[in-house]
C-alpha cells in the first residue's frame, strides 16, 4: 500500500525528520486559508498535486505561488485536473486534493533512499548527490554516484552507516551529524511502520545549511497492514483500481491488462503463466486473474463478472488445475456462475487435477454451447485465442 | 533416494489442532509421511488424529524425535513459530502459511541460520519425494516417482510440471515449492546441488517467476556447478510493470526483475528455457530419451 506526500511528511514530523511546514487541502479555500496559515508574507508557497505516482514536478503539478491569490489560482487549476507523468501511464491521474507548503531556498538537492534488498534480505539505505533526478537512471548511468549501505537489523543503524553516507555524498564535517539523524530517523519510520519504500527526492541542503525531506514516497508491506493501523487509516482508496479492490473482498486477485482473452486461473503462478501462453499462442490476455484456493460457484461468478465487465474481453480461458480443489465442484461452479451472471462470450475450460474425467462429463452434458473444453494447456490457450480472434 | 525427506522423516505439524493444520497432516499420513505429533500450545497432552500434542516443539522434539516440522500456524505467528522450531533443534522447518510480513521472515531467517536450521517458505506447497513423504499441501497423486527434480516457487505451476513430467512418460523424485514471497528459506542456488547429488535425479526442473533476484543467483550457479541438464520456465513474461501479480514477491521494481532478464541469465549459462509453460513435460522428455 503507497500513502500520500502529505501524509508521508506527517509521519516524518513525528520522527523528527525535518520537512517543511504545509497543510492539505481538498478545496481551493481552504488551499488560500492554508496559505494563510503557513504566513501570509512568506515569499513563496508551493502548491503540490497529491497523487500516487512521482514525475509531478516535470508534469506540471507541482507550482510555486508568490501570493495567497496565486495560490488560490492553482489550487483552482491542479484540483480536478487529471495529470499525466511518467508514472501514471498515458491515463494519467486524477486529483483530489494538493498540499501547500512553504517554499524552501534550495542550495543542493540529494537523494536518499531505503528499501529492501532482496538478494541481502535486508533493507538498504541509499543517497546520491544527483538530487531530483529519478533514482533508475542514475543507478544505469552512473552507479558510482549512489552510495548504499546495507542494515542488518540485529545491530540497527549504527553511526557508522550514517558515517558513510555522509561522508559518501561530500558533506563538510559540520553537516555530518546533522545528516546522520536525519538517516536514523528514517531507519526507524522504515522499520516501525513495516515500510517497503521510502524514497526522499530531493532532500535539500537550505541556504542555512539545514537538511529538509522536500519530497517524501512511502510504501508498506500488505502483509503487515494488520497491525499498522495509523497506516491503514491513510488509505486512499481513489487512487486504486476500483475493480481491484472490489475483487479483494471475494479473495480474488485480479489485474487488467489490455488485451482480449479473459483469464480465470487458481494460483498466482499458474496465472501469470496462462497469460504467457495465451501470448505466446498469438492472443493477448486481457486480465491476471487468481481465483486462489477456493474456486466456488460464487467466487467463480464474481471472476465471470468482472472479467466480463471490459468490453474488449471477446473470450475467456478457465485454466483450473484441482489440487485439494475438486474439478468436478470446480464444473459445478461454473455452470451455475452461468446461471448467475450472463456469459455471452466463448469460454475455454481446461480443468486437470483431482477429478479431471467427472468435470469434462458435467461440462460435456451440461448443454451450454459457448463452453468449449480443452484437454490441456497448450489446447486450452490455442482454442481461445482462436475464439477471441473470431469474436 | 530423494533429497531432505523420505520414507523415514520424523515430522511433527505446528498448528497441529487447527482446521488447516488437522485437514492437511491427515492427508499426509494417508500419503505415508511419519507424522509422529504435533503442536499446539495449551493442548499439550491431548491426543489428535492419534498423535501426541505438545505444547512446545521442544517438548515434541525431545518424545517423538522429529527432525522437521510443518507449520501452519495464522501470519503473525509464523515468525514465532519458526524462531521456536530452530531453537528446539529442528532441522527444516516447512511453512505453508501465506501472508507473513517481511520484516518477520527478516528476523525469523536470520535466527534460523544461525541456528542452521532449513527453511521452505513462506507461502508455499511445501515438499514432496513421491510415493515416499509428503509434507505440504500438494495434491499427492500427481507425483510418481522419477528422475525429475522439481524446484518451484509457484504451487500450481509445480502441480502443473509435475502433471507433463509424468505425462511425458517420467516422474519426480522429489519436489520443493520454495515460495513466491520476498523472503523465503531454500532458494535455487541451495537446493540446485542436494539434486546434483542426488543419484535418482537425472534432470532438473526450476520453475521462477518475476521479481527479485534469485533466479539470476541460480544461473550463476548453475554455470559453475551443476552438470545435470536444467529446464526452465519463468512466469510473467507478460506482467505489466510495477504491479503484484498475487504473489508478494511477483513485482517487477525499477524495471528490475524481469522475465526476460532472468531467461537470458539462464539461457546463457546453458539452461534449456521454454517459453511456454506448456512445453515443460516434453522438453524434459527430449533431454531424457
Ligand atoms: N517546498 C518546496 N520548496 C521549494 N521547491 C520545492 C518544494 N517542493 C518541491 N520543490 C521543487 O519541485 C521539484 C519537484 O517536487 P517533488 O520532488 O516533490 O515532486 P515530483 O516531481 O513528483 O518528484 P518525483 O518525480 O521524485 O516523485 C523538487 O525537485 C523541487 O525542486
Ligand atoms: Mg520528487
Amino acid at each position: 500500500m503507497n500513502i500520500h506526500e502529505h501524509q508521508a511528511k506527517e509521519i516524518f514530523r513525528k520522527y523528527g525528520v525535518p520537512t517543511p511546514k504545509g497543510f492539505v487541502a481538498f478545496k481551493p479555500e481552504n488551499a488560500v486559508k492554508a496559505a494563510q496559515q503557513l504566513g501570509g508574507d512568506l515569499d513563496v508557497w508551493v502548491v503540490k498535486a497529491q497523487i500516487h505516482a512521482g514525475g509531478r514536478g516535470k508534469a506540471g503539478g507541482v507550482k510555486l505561488a508568490r501570493s495567497t491569490e496565486e495560490v488560490g489560482m492553482y489550487a483552482k487549476e491542479l484540483l480536478g485536473k487529471t495529470l499525466v507523468t511518467h508514472q501514471t501511464g498515458p491515463e494519467g491521474k486524477r486529483v483530489h486534493r494538493i498540499y501547500i507548503e512553504e517554499g524552501a531556498e534550495i542550495e543542493k538537492e540529494f537523494y536518499l533512499g531505503m528499501v529492501l534488498d532482496r538478494a541481502s534480505e535486508k533493507p538498504v539505505m541509499m543517497a546520491s548527490t544527483e538530487g531530483g533526478m529519478e533514482i533508475e537512471e542514475v543507478a544505469a548511468k552512473t552507479p558510482e554516484k549512489i552510495i548504499k549501505v546495507e542494515i542488518d537489523p540485529a545491530i540497527g543503524f549504527q553511526g557508522f552507516h550514517g558515517r558513510k553516507l555522509a561522508f559518501g555524498l561530500g558533506l563538510p564535517k559540520e553537516q555530518v551529524n546533522k545528516f546522520i539523524s536525519f538517516a536514523q530517523a528514517v531507519y526507524h519510520v522504515y522499520m516501525d511502520y513495516d515500510a517497503n519504500l521510502i524514497e526522499i527526492n530531493p532532500l535539500i541542503r537550505t541556504k542555512d545549511k539545514k537538511f529538509l525531506a522536500l519530497d517524501a514516497k512511502m510504501g508498506f508491506d500488505d502483509n503487515a497492514l494488520y497491525r499498522q493501523p495509523e497506516i491503514l487509516a491513510m488509505r486512499d482508496l481513489t487512487e486504486e483500481e476500483p475493480t481491484e479492490i472490489e475483487a479483494g473482498k471475494y479473495g480474488l486477485s485480479y489485474i487488467k491488462l489490455d488485451g482480449n482473452v479473459g483469464c480465470m486461473v487458481n494460483g498466482a503462478g499458474l496465472a501469470m503463466a496462462t497469460m504467457d501462453i495465451i501470448k505466446h499462442e498469438g492472443g493477448q490476455p486481457a486480465n491476471f486473474l487468481d481465483v486462489g484456493g477456493g474456486a466456488s460457484a460464487e467466487t467463480v461468478a464474481k471472476g465471470f463478472e468482472i472479467i466480463l465487465r471490459d468490453p474488449n474481453v471477446k473470450a475467456i480461458f478457465v485454466n483450473i488445475f484441482g489440487g485439494i480443489v475438486r474439478c468436478d465442484r470446480v464444473a459445478n461452479g461454473i455452470l451455475e456462475a452461468t446461471k448467475l451472471t450472463k456469459v455471452e462470450v466463448p469460454v475455454v475450460v481446461r480443468l486437470d487435477g483431482t477429478n479431471a474425467e467427472e468435470a469434462a462429463e458435467i461440462l460435456n452434458n451440461s448443454g451450454i454451447k459457448n463452453i468449449i473444453s480443452a484437454k490441456d494447456l497448450k489446447d486450452g490457450a490455442k482454442k481461445v485465442v482462436e475464439a477471441a480472434n473470431r469474436g | 533416494m530423494s533429497i531432505l525427506v523420505n520414507k523415514n522423516t520424523k515430522v511433527i505439524v505446528q498448528g497441529f489442532t487447527g482446521k488447516e493444520g488437522t485437514f492437511h497432516a491427515e492427508q499426509c499420513m494417508a500419503y505415508g509421511t511419519q507424522i509422529v505429533g504435533g503442536v499446539t500450545p495449551g493442548k499439550g497432552g491431548q491426543t489428535h488424529l492419534d498423535k501426541p500434542v505438545f505444547n512446545t516443539v521442544e517438548e515434541a522434539v525431545k518424545a517423538t524425535g522429529a527432525t522437521v516440522s510443518l507449520i501452519f500456524v495464522p501470519p503473525a505467528f509464523v515468525a514465532d513459530a519458526v524462531m521456536e522450531a530452530a531453537d528446539a533443534g529442528i532441522e527444516l522447518a516447512v511453512t505453508i502459511t501465506e501472508g507473513t510480513p517481511v520484516k518477520d521472515m527478516m528476523y525469523a531467517k536470520a535466527y534460523a541460520v544461525k541456528k542452521g536450521m532449513k527453511m521452505i517458505g513462506p507461502n508455499c506447497p511445501g515438499i514432496i519425494t513421491s510415493e515416499e513423504c509428503k509434507i505440504g499441501i500438494m495434491p499427492g497423486f500427481i507425483f510418481k516417482k522419477g528422475p525429475v527434480g522439481l524446484i518451484s516457487k509457484s504451487g500450481t505451476l509445480t502441480y502443473e510440471a509435475s502433471n507433463q513430467v509424468v505425462k511425458a512418460g517420467y516422474g519426480v523424485s522429489t519436489a520443493v515449492g520454495i515460495g513466491g514471497d520476498p523472503i523465503i528459506g531454500l532458494s535455487y542456488k541451495d537446493l540446485l546441488p542436494l539434486f546434483e547429488k542426488d543419484p535418482e535425479t537425472k534432470l532438473i526442473v526450476m520453475i521462477g517467476e518475476i521479481g527479485g533476484t534469485l533466479e539470476i543467483e541460480a544461473a550463476e550457479f548453475i554455470k559453475e556447478n551443476i552438470t545435470k541438464p536444467v529446464v526452465a520456465f519463468i512466469a510473467g513474461q507478460t506482467a505489466p510493470k510495477g504491479k503484484r501479480m498475487g504473489h508478494a514477491g511477483a513485482i517487477i521494481s525499477g524495471g528490475k526483475g524481469t522475465a526476460k532478464e532472468k531467461m537470458d541469465a539462464l539461457s546463457a549459462a546453458g539452461v534449456h528455457v521454454v517459453v511456454s509453460p506448456a512445453d515443460i513435460g516434453e522438453t524434459v522428455a527430449k533431454i531424457l530419451k
